[in-house]
C-alpha cells in the first residue's frame, strides 16, 4: 500500500510534529508514505469565505498534485480538509465539467487519517500507550459529511491506560470555524469556554481531536485561562509522541 | 341573559423598541453584548437543552424519521416546482366555500387589505395568534400607524407573544417568543399590566393572563392567524398550537383573516401526516402538539362555529424571487425552530442579535434574501459552519451550504470588500504558487521572533488582534513539515 500525503497549511507550518506521527504510524503498518512536493493548502479560508474563484483556482493547483496514480490513497491528518476536497470539491466544480469529473474521482480516495486506518487498514488496536483521563473533540465536518464518528473512539479505547471520558453537549462545535473566529471573536470564544467548561466539569485532564485547527482554537484558549490540559492530535497518541 | 361586550382596556400598544426596523446590520456588536448576558445565556441554555433533549428523544422512537424527512424534502421541492399551480387551487378551494382571497405582494398589501377591512367592519379590537408572517413586516405596528384614526388595538393571544408585546419585546424564538425572559422578568412585566404585585408562580401569573385575554377574545372584532400549513387541494389552513387560545381567534370574532406566505402549502391533504408529525418533535420534542386546528372557509350554513367572513392572505414579500434559484430550498422551512436549538451560535447570542423576525440559522439564510443582502450583510457570516442545522432540520434543508453561497453571493455582489478580495487574492495567488508559499511561512517565522520572546502575544494590530485578545496565537514551528520531511523522518 503507497499513501500521499496531504499535510494541510496550518499542519506543515504550525504543528509538523502531527504530520511527523501521521508517517510514523502508518510506517508502522507497513504503509509506504510519499509527500509530494508542491502542495500547499486545499483551498478552504476562500471558500468558507465566499471567495469560490480563488477556491477554485487553489483546488485546481491541489488536483495536479495530488491526482497521481502513484499511490492509492491520499492521507489527511484533518477531517476538516478532508472533507474540502472529499464533499466540497464536486461542490465548487459543480458548473464545470471537467473539474467535476477530476473531483469526483479523487474524492474517494481522500482519506482522513483515522478513517483510513480503521476502514481501509482495518487496524483498530495500534497498540499505542498514553497514561490520561481524556475527551475527544470530533470535528464538526468530520462529523457530519464524513460521518467518521467511531473509528477515532475505537483507535482510542484499545490505548493502554488512557481513560476515555464522556462529555456534556460532546456534539458542538468549538467555535473556530476558520474566519469565524476572527470575524466574530466574542461568539466564538464564548462556544470554546462552553466546550472547556464541559471538558472541566468531565475531569480530562487531556484533549484529543482529529482537527489540529478545533486543537489551536481550544489550545489558544486553554492557555489563555490558565489551565494545562494536554492537548493532542490522535496521531501523536498512536504515535506515544503525547508530551 | 345577554352577553356584555367587555369594556376596551387597551393596553397593548405596539412599542417594540427595536423591532424589524433595526438594522440588520451589526450581528457583531449584539453577540457581543448578548455573550456577556448571563441571564440571557442561562435562559437559553435552559429552552435549548430541554428542546434538543425532548426531540432526540421522540425522534428517536420513530424508526422512519428519516424517511419522513426525505419525503418531506421531496413534497416541498414538488410544491416550488409548481407554485403557481397550487396557489391557484389553493384560491380555488378557499372561494368556493365562500372564503375570500387575496394576493399580497408586499407586506404593505396586506396592511392596506387588513387596514381597508377593518375600517368597512367598523374593528376596534383584533385578536392574533400563531403568525411569524405578520411579525415579519411588522403589521401591528403599521396598521396602528398607517389607520391610526381607527384606534384599533390588536393583541397578541399566544401567552408568549403576549408577554414580549406588553414588554415592548420582539420573539426571540421561533417557537419560544420570550425564551430570553426568565421567571422574574415575566413577573415583572405581568404584574406592571396588572397594576399589583403578582406572586412569581406559574398558576397566579397563568390565571391572571387568562383572565385578561378572555376579555380580548369576547372583545374582538377580528381575529388574525397565520398558518402552519396550506393545503391546496382542499384550501383548508392547518394550526397546530399547545394553547387553545388560537381556536378562541379563528372562531370568536366575526371575521378571521388568515396571513400565509405562500411557502407554507402542501399539495395535499396527506402530506400534513408527514409534516405533522416532523413539526412537533422537531421544534418541542412533543409527539403531537396539543391543539392541531383545520379551518376550511367561513361557518357554512348549518355550522356550529366559525367565522362569519374568512379572507385568506396569500403573502408574497421576496419569496417568489427565489424560486428557482440556487436558494429556492430556503422556502421549504416549516417554521420549527430545531435549527435555533442545535445552533451553536444562537446558543450563545439568543434571537435578538439576529435582528430580525427570524433568528437562527434559518433566520441567518432567509433574512438577506428577503430583506437584501447589503443590509443584512452580517448574517451570512454568523456561522462557523458546523451543519449541526442541518442535521436537525426535519425538511433536509442544506443551511450551512445555503451559508456559504450566501456569502459567495456577496463576494460576486461586491458587498465583501476591497480589504478582503485582495487577502484572498493574496491567498490564491501564495497557494497556486508552492515556491511563494514556502516563502511566506518563512517570512512569518522570521515576523514572529521578536514577539515570540515576549511569550504569547496579548494583542496584535489587525485580524490577529481579534484572535490574540482572548486566545494565545500559537507561534510557527521552527521548521515547517515540508522541511522535516526534506531532512529525512
Ligand atoms: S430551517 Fe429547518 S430546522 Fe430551521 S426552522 Fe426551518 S424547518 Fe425547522
Amino acid at each position: 500500500m503507497r499513501v500521499a500525503l496531504f499535510v494541510p497549511c496550518y499542519v506543515d507550518l504550525v504543528n509538523p510534529e502531527v504530520g511527523v506521527s501521521v508517517v510514523r504510524v502508518l510506517r508502522k503498518l507497513g504503509v509506504e508514505v510519499v509527500y509530494p512536493q508542491g502542495q500547499t493548502c486545499c483551498g478552504q479560508p476562500a471558500f468558507n469565505s465566499g471567495f469560490f474563484d480563488e477556491a477554485r483556482s487553489v483546488g485546481r493547483h491541489f488536483m495536479d498534485v495530488f491526482e497521481g496514480e502513484e499511490w492509492d490513497h491520499v492521507v489527511c491528518p484533518s477531517g476538516s480538509c478532508a472533507t474540502m476536497v472529499s464533499h466540497y470539491y464536486p461542490f465548487i466544480y459543480e458548473n464545470l465539467p471537467d473539474e467535476r469529473d477530476r473531483a469526483e474521482e479523487l474524492a474517494p480516495r481522500v482519506r482522513e487519517f483515522s478513517d483510513f486506518l480503521v476502514n481501509v487498514l482495518g487496524v483498530t488496536d495500534f497498540g499505542a500507550k498514553l497514561e490520561g483521563r481524556a475527551v475527544f473533540h470530533t470535528g464538526c465536518h468530520q462529523r457530519r459529511e464524513l460521518g467518521v464518528l467511531e473509528e477515532p473512539q475505537e483507535l482510542l479505547k484499545n490505548v493502554e491506560n488512557l481513560e476515555l471520558l464522556d462529555w456534556r453537549n460532546e456534539e458542538l462545535c468549538c467555535g473556530f470555524g476558520g474566519t469565524f473566529s476572527v470575524k466574530m471573536p466574542d461568539v466564538s470564544v464564548a462556544m470554546a469556554d462552553e466546550k472547556i467548561k464541559a471538558l472541566v466539569e468531565s475531569g480530562a485532564d487531556t484533549l484529543i481531536s482529529c482537527d489540529s485547527s478545533c486543537l489551536m482554537h481550544l489550545k489558544g484558549r486553554l492557555a489563555r485561562k490558565g489551565r494545562d490540559t494536554r492537548v493532542l492530535h490522535l496521531a501523536q497518541v498512536l504515535d506515544g509522541n503525547g508530551g | 341573559m345577554e352577553t356584555k361586550k367587555p369594556a376596551n382596556r387597551r393596553e397593548t400598544e405596539d412599542r417594540r423598541p427595536e423591532g424589524l426596523t433595526s438594522p440588520v446590520e451589526g450581528f457583531n456588536d449584539r453577540a457581543r453584548r448578548a455573550v456577556r448576558d448571563e441571564e440571557l445565556h442561562d435562559s437559553v441554555e435552559l429552552f435549548t437543552n430541554k428542546s434538543v433533549a425532548g426531540r432526540n428523544a421522540v425522534l428517536n422512537a420513530l424508526p422512519e424519521a428519516p424517511e419522513l424527512r426525505e419525503r418531506a424534502y421531496r413534497i416541498k421541492q414538488e410544491t416550488m416546482a409548481n407554485l403557481d399551480r397550487h396557489l391557484g387551487q389553493m384560491a380555488d378551494a378557499v372561494e368556493g366555500r365562500g372564503g375570500n382571497v387575496f394576493f399580497a405582494e408586499t407586506g404593505e398589501d396586506v396592511v392596506r387589505y387588513i387596514g381597508d377591512l377593518a375600517r368597512r367592519r367598523g374593528a376596534k379590537v383584533i385578536t392574533k395568534s400563531k403568525s411569524m408572517a405578520t411579525e415579519e413586516i411588522e403589521l401591528n405596528r403599521r396598521l396602528e400607524e398607517d389607520y391610526a384614526d381607527l384606534d384599533l388595538e390588536i393583541v397578541e393571544t399566544d401567552l408568549g407573544e403576549w408577554i414580549a408585546q406588553l414588554a415592548g419585546d420582539t420573539p426571540s424564538h421561533i417557537v419560544g417568543p420570550i425564551l430570553h425572559m426568565n421567571r422574574r422578568r415575566i413577573t415583572e412585566v405581568l404584574s406592571e399590566t396588572a397594576g399589583e404585585r403578582l406572586p412569581p408562580d406559574v398558576e397566579a401569573l397563568g390565571s391572571f393572563a387568562r383572565r385578561r385575554l378572555r376579555e380580548k377574545f369576547l372583545a374582538a372584532d377580528i381575529g388574525i392567524t397565520g398558518a402552519n400549513f396550506g393545503v391546496a387541494q382542499t384550501g383548508t389552513i392547518a394550526t397546530v398550537t399547545n394553547e387553545g387560545n388560537g381556536r378562541l381567534v379563528t372562531s370568536v370574532p366575526p371575521v378571521h383573516v388568515v396571513v400565509m406566505g405562500i411557502e407554507k402549502l402542501v399539495p395535499r391533504f396527506e402530506d400534513l401526516s408527514v409534516f405533522v408529525r416532523l413539526l412537533a418533535r422537531s421544534g418541542t420534542g412533543q409527539k403531537l402538539t396539543v391543539y392541531t386546528n383545520f379551518v376550511t372557509g367561513p361557518r357554512a350554513p348549518g355550522e356550529l362555529d366559525g367565522a362569519e367572513e374568512f379572507h385568506l392572505i396569500l403573502m408574497d414579500n421576496g419569496r417568489s424571487e427565489l424560486l428557482g434559484t440556487p436558494f429556492e430550498e430556503a422556502l421549504y422551512c416549516i417554521r420549527c425552530g430545531a435549527c435555533l436549538n442545535v445552533c451553536p451560535v444562537y446558543r450563545q447570542t439568543g434571537g435578538h442579535a439576529y435582528g430580525s423576525t427570524y433568528s437562527g440559522p434559518i433566520g441567518a439564510v432567509i433574512t438577506p434574501l428577503l430583506k437584501g443582502g447589503k443590509e443584512a450583510k452580517d448574517l451570512p457570516h454568523a456561522s462557523s459552519l458546523c451543519g449541526a442545522c442541518w442535521e436537525a432540520c426535519p425538511v433536509g434543508i442544506p443551511l450551512h451550504d445555503l451559508l456559504l453561497k450566501l456569502r459567495n453571493k456577496q463576494v460576486q455582489e461586491g458587498i465583501t470588500g476591497r480589504a478582503q478580495g485582495l487577502a484572498f487574492k493574496g491567498f490564491e495567488n501564495t497557494m497556486k504558487n508552492p515556491a511563494l508559499y514556502r516563502i511566506s511561512g518563512k517570512a512569518g517565522r522570521l515576523a514572529q521572533r521578536p514577539l515570540a520572546k515576549a511569550g504569547a502575544p496579548k494583542t496584535l494590530p489587525g485580524p490577529l488582534g481579534a484572535w490574540t485578545n482572548s486566545r494565545d496565537l500559537p507561534k510557527l514551528a521552527p521548521k515547517p513539515f515540508s522541511q522535516l520531511w526534506k531532512e529525512g523522518i
